[in-house]
């Protein structure tokens, strides 16, 4: 069995054995070890990928670990599978944020074990996306991906869960209606150049689809995953969807299904269709940066937690947006670095926010208070992933931004200039939303007797937050070998452009 | 005449045996033991059915009038494997219900003329054959939409069929004889169509029967009200056996006898996909009535099969009939479980539903499963078949018609998720109680299932089906 195929059968393997399980206890157990095994299989990845690029330089082949098997030979659609630096990432995002979701939904009271099926379906979605090099793969792992999260909303959410669930699904359907049409708008142009129609990504990337279909494809394909990725304004089921959705589900979505919109529009939409993306970059970037600037200060207006972080999410992977529309090496590397980080912290505030609401019984900022004195823990890493989260140096969210920023100034033109000192000034609104935050709910004095006596955090919710703290400062201090990783897998990209 | 050259018959010749079988049957069997008629009947088409898989010669019968290819033997094949889970899952409705009447023989005599109809119908290579298969398979089943003839809406439904459906093949007849003023001859060989005034209104006409049988619209009107007033296993013959058939029928059609036509009816299937894809799904969404909504959930799952008939090559027809195999199998699920439920509680709305996975999680499942198949979620098979639908349209550069199909697709979805919301998020009180299926039910809700999770896997069928499907352009 490939090294590859191993991250959609494990957790398909898990899925099957947990339909066996009979309560909480053997289906978190069962979570657990899969959770584990997938962790282990993604570190054992990356230093086997480093292996192996150490033999293989990108230049000779961007993929490693390619495996092809046909699948439908009539319309010559493969099940093929590779990484580069930029999936092994991602892949070990995945594990970590999968992994840390098990924890924090260790004590899921109703329909235990549907719950962690659901779930696991949908990381099986994420794995088997990020490890395609075939569209039609990927847009079956796309879809895998999406559809567990309405059950998982509209089953164990709260508030308006029904309308949330339903609102992000067919929001996310929609979107696909317009991917569907790009990949095959890529397919019948992929003989262009006289060879057969083919889906693999890496044969496309050969071709040179004419200007025409590329300028009409290009959008399609791109709105199709930004919706994803949340770009305004697409972007109005993040926050329905986030604030009703159970706590390890809004993990999951924020921390790693939202990465699918970035990579998807980075792998599929910018690398088969490069003319498309420099013809239409500037109109994204627009949209881009007005989800930047509005995200952040739509987050200042809020007052629920869960709209506070979703909102933030709406503004920092704005950011992944307008750093992948520079279209350059550096800001490239601060896109992904961007996404990892992203994903780590904003797993970490959902889990936090889950813990505090669990307690005390209330997202609202306002009704809080003095959250420090009563859960020093929680406190004290919510203030740590509110530090990474402004971009504080010494945090992940510092070495991705600073990418992103060098990369943009590299444009010396006015329209960049401005979309870039836009995008800047958002992390002044940052820091005012997650100070804000910090003030009113951990600072100042206990605003309800009730909080004196709050259970302090279990260990199965260290551990979860451990987990997801462990990458934020990691990619923080030493972040050169991380960056070369993806610095050297962005090659193949930017040949093309 | 060479006698063993009826041999290609056979589809035909077995069907109408253990029909007679059935007849001569009943005279034997005593009063109490009424109900084991239904066990014979569904043995016997099970039987039918395992000899319909064995291999088949092509050829022609009456001078062309009867045709047999691979093609037809295995989309006969399929209907077959249809109708036998259809029986499956009805066998305790007739069982509890209509035999007791004294009525079990004629639904199985009814529902297998209709059948028979159906078979002529494919392999009809004349006007007169096609003609004749198309009322076979009608009239019996006007007849069984009426069955439960103590309920007001049954035999309401009936009247709006036959009624209905008797001025939709008048008007084909109608169609025909201008065709055959044009042309001259009858046989499908023989006919020169042109695109002549007469032979387009013929043609236009013609259609119009056709389409009423595969209730695109805007000829889809009868449908509703028939589906809720018919027996359940009737309204999911009409929607499934009967459907797919005459959607192959017409595919055939259309690639062969009016390809000279093609300019013409490639914008009228334009327009009658994208017409029947909305008004369908568009329906759909506000109805309560679990056989109402299939009902306009068919509709719109109509209005993809034209995407395929839009490329006019071998493409466009293995995307066709592979669709139509997977709706089969799709749409047989969910029906199979609002009758499992209709069965033991009498309840068809979707209200019904609340809290179902929590107290029939099985049911739940396969409800689930045929929903997403419909759908086209994948990894299930509707997934491949609509995909591949969408493909052969996208081939000759239909990309805004394959934009539009997909958002239907995703409003389709809205209402799907609509019963999955009843079954999965809401608890209630009164949810339906636990209940165990019998055994016939379990296997033609398995066999369902296997197919809805294997057909889209499994790509050598496709392949097969490929290499099959270029023999349409033979007849």
């Amino acid at each position: 069995m490939d090294i590859l195929s191993l991250f959609v059968i494990v957790p398909v393997l898990t899925v099957l054995i947990l339909v066996f399980a009979k309560d909480l206890k053997q289906a978190r157990t069962i979570a657990l070890i899969g959770g584990l095994v997938q962790l282990g299989m993604a570190v054992n990845l990356l230093f086997e990928y480093f292996k192996e690029r150490a033999l293989v330089p990108t230049s000779e082949s961007p993929m490693l670990f390619v495996k092809d098997y046909i699948w439908f030979e009539n319309f010559n659609i493969h099940y093929t599978i590779g990484v580069d630096g930029i999936s092994v990432a991602m892949l070990i995002l995945t594990s970590i944020v999968v992994l840390a979701g098990v924890f924090i939904s260790w004590k899921i009271k109703d329909l235990p074990k549907e719950f962690f099926v659901s779930l696991i379906v949908l990381a099986t979605g994420v794995y088997g996306f990020f490890i395609s090099i075939d569209l039609f793969t990927m847009f079956i792992f796309y879809e895998i991906a999406v559809i567990p999260m309405y059950l998982l909303i509209g089953i164990w959410g709260s508030g308006p869960r029904e309308y949330s669930a339903m609102k992000l699904t067919l929001m996310l359907m929609g979107a696909s209606a317009l991917l569907l049409v790009g990949i095959l708008g890529i397919y019948f142009n992929s003989n262009a150049d006289g060879g057969a129609l083919t889906f693999n990504i890496l044969e496309i990337a050969k071709v040179n689809i004419p200007f025409e279909a590329q300028k009409l494809f290009f959008p399609l394909t791109f709105i199709g995953f930004a919706v994803l990725g949340a770009l305004f304004p697409f972007h109005t089921w993040s926050p329905d969807g986030h604030a009703s959705a159970p706590t390890a589900v809004s993990m999951l979505h924020a921390g790693v299904l939202m990465k699918l919109g970035g990579y998807g529009i980075f792998r599929v939409a910018m690398y088969l269709l490069p003319l498309g993306a420099i013809d239409w970059s500037w109109f994204f970037i627009i949209l881009a940066v007005i989800g930047v600037v509005y995200g952040a200060l739509a987050a200042i207006r809020q007052n629920d937690l869960k709209y506070i972080n979703a909102y933030s999410s709406v503004s920092h992977l704005g950011m992944v947006l307008v750093a992948l529309l520079m279209l350059n090496k550096t800001a490239w590397n601060g896109a992904i670095l961007q996404s990892l980080s992203h994903g780590f912290m904003t797993a970490l505030f959902f889990a936090l926010i889950g813990m505090i609401y669990e307690r005390t019984h209330t997202r609202d900022i306002q009704k809080l208070g003095g959250l420090l004195k009563v859960l020093p823990f929680i406190s004290a890493v919510y203030i740590i992933g509110g530090m990474a989260s402004l971009g504080l140096p010494g945090f992940s969210g510092f070495v991705a931004e600073m990418n992103i920023f060098v990369g943009a100034f590299q444009h010396q033109d006015l329209f960049h200039r401005v979309a870039t000192i836009a995008t800047i000034s958002a992390i002044v609104v940052t820091a005012v939303y997650i100070l804000r935050v910090v003030g009113i709910m951990l600072m100042g004095p206990i605003k309800n007797e009730e909080f004196n006596d709050l259970p302090p955090s279990t260990w199965f919710e260290r551990y979860g937050l451990y987990l997801l703290l462990i990458p934020i400062i990691g990619m923080g201090m030493a972040p050169l070998w991380l960056s070369d990783m993806i610095l050297d897998s962005l090659t193949p990209f930017i040949a093309r452009f | 005449m060479d006698f063993s050259s009826l041999l290609l018959m056979r589809h035909e010749f077995v069907l109408l045996a253990i029909l007679l079988l059935m007849i001569v049957a009943e005279i034997f069997v005593s009063e109490k033991n009424k109900k084991n008629l239904v066990n014979l009947g569904i043995v016997l088409f099970a039987i039918h059915t395992a000899i319909g898989l064995l291999p088949l010669t092509e050829g022609t019968l009456f001078g062309g009038m009867y045709k047999t290819t691979v093609l037809t033997h295995f989309f006969k094949s399929v209907l077959n494997i249809g109708v036998l889970i259809l029986l499956l899952q009805s066998g305790d409705w007739l069982r509890d219900k209509v035999a007791n009447q004294n009525k079990a023989t004629e639904f199985f005599m009814l529902i297998f003329s209709s059948l028979l109809g159906l078979f002529y119908m494919i392999s009809a290579g004349d006007f007169l054959m096609f003609y004749i298969g198309l009322e076979l398979s009608t009239l019996p089943i006007t007849a069984l939409v009426a069955y439960e003839s103590l309920k007001q809406k049954s035999s309401e439904a009936g009247i709006k069929l036959i009624l209905s459906a008797a001025l939709a093949s008048g008007t084909s007849l109608f169609g025909i004889t201008m065709m055959y003023a044009t042309s001259g001859s009858l046989y499908f060989d023989l006919m020169t169509i042109t695109a002549d005034n007469l032979t387009i209104l013929g043609f236009l006409m013609f259609f119009a029967g056709l389409a009423f049988k595969i209730s695109l619209a805007p000829f889809h009107f009868w449908t509703a009200d028939v589906y809720e007033g018919a027996p359940i296993s009737v309204a999911s013959y009409l929607s499934v056996i009967s459907k797919g058939a005459a959607a192959f029928v017409l595919m055939i059609l259309l690639f062969t006898l009016f390809r000279p036509l093609e300019s013409i009816w490639i914008n009228l299937m334009y327009v009658i996909a994208l017409l029947t894809m909305f008004i369908g799904n568009l329906f759909a969404i506000r109805q309560q009535n679990l056989k109402r909504f299939l009902a306009f959930s068919s509709i719109a799952q109509a209005g993809f099969i034209l995407l395929g008939l839009l490329s006019v090559d071998q493409l466009g027809a293995t995307t066709v009939i592979y669709f139509v195999m997977i709706y089969v199998f799709s749409n047989l699920g969910a029906f199979g479980v609002v009758q499992a439920i209709s069965n033991a509680t009498g309840k068809e709305e979707i209200g019904d539903y609340d809290g179902l996975y929590r107290t029939n999680p099985l049911l739940s499942l396969v409800m689930l499963l045929a929903l997403f198949s419909l759908a086209g979620i994948p990894p299930v098979a509707g997934f491949f078949g609509k995909f591949f639908l969408f493909m052969a349209a996208a081939s000759k550069g239909y990309y805004l018609l394959v934009f539009l199909a997909v958002v239907n697709v995703t409003i389709s979805l809205y209402y799907y998720l609509l019963v999955v919301r009843a079954m999965f998020l809401r608890k209630s009180d009164t949810a339906i109680p636990y209940f165990k299926s019998k055994p016939m039910m379990k296997l033609g809700l398995i066999i369902t299932v296997v197919g809805i999770l294997s057909i889209g896997l499994y790509a050598p069928l496709y392949d097969y089906l490929f290499e099959i499907s270029n023999s349409i352009f033979k007849l």
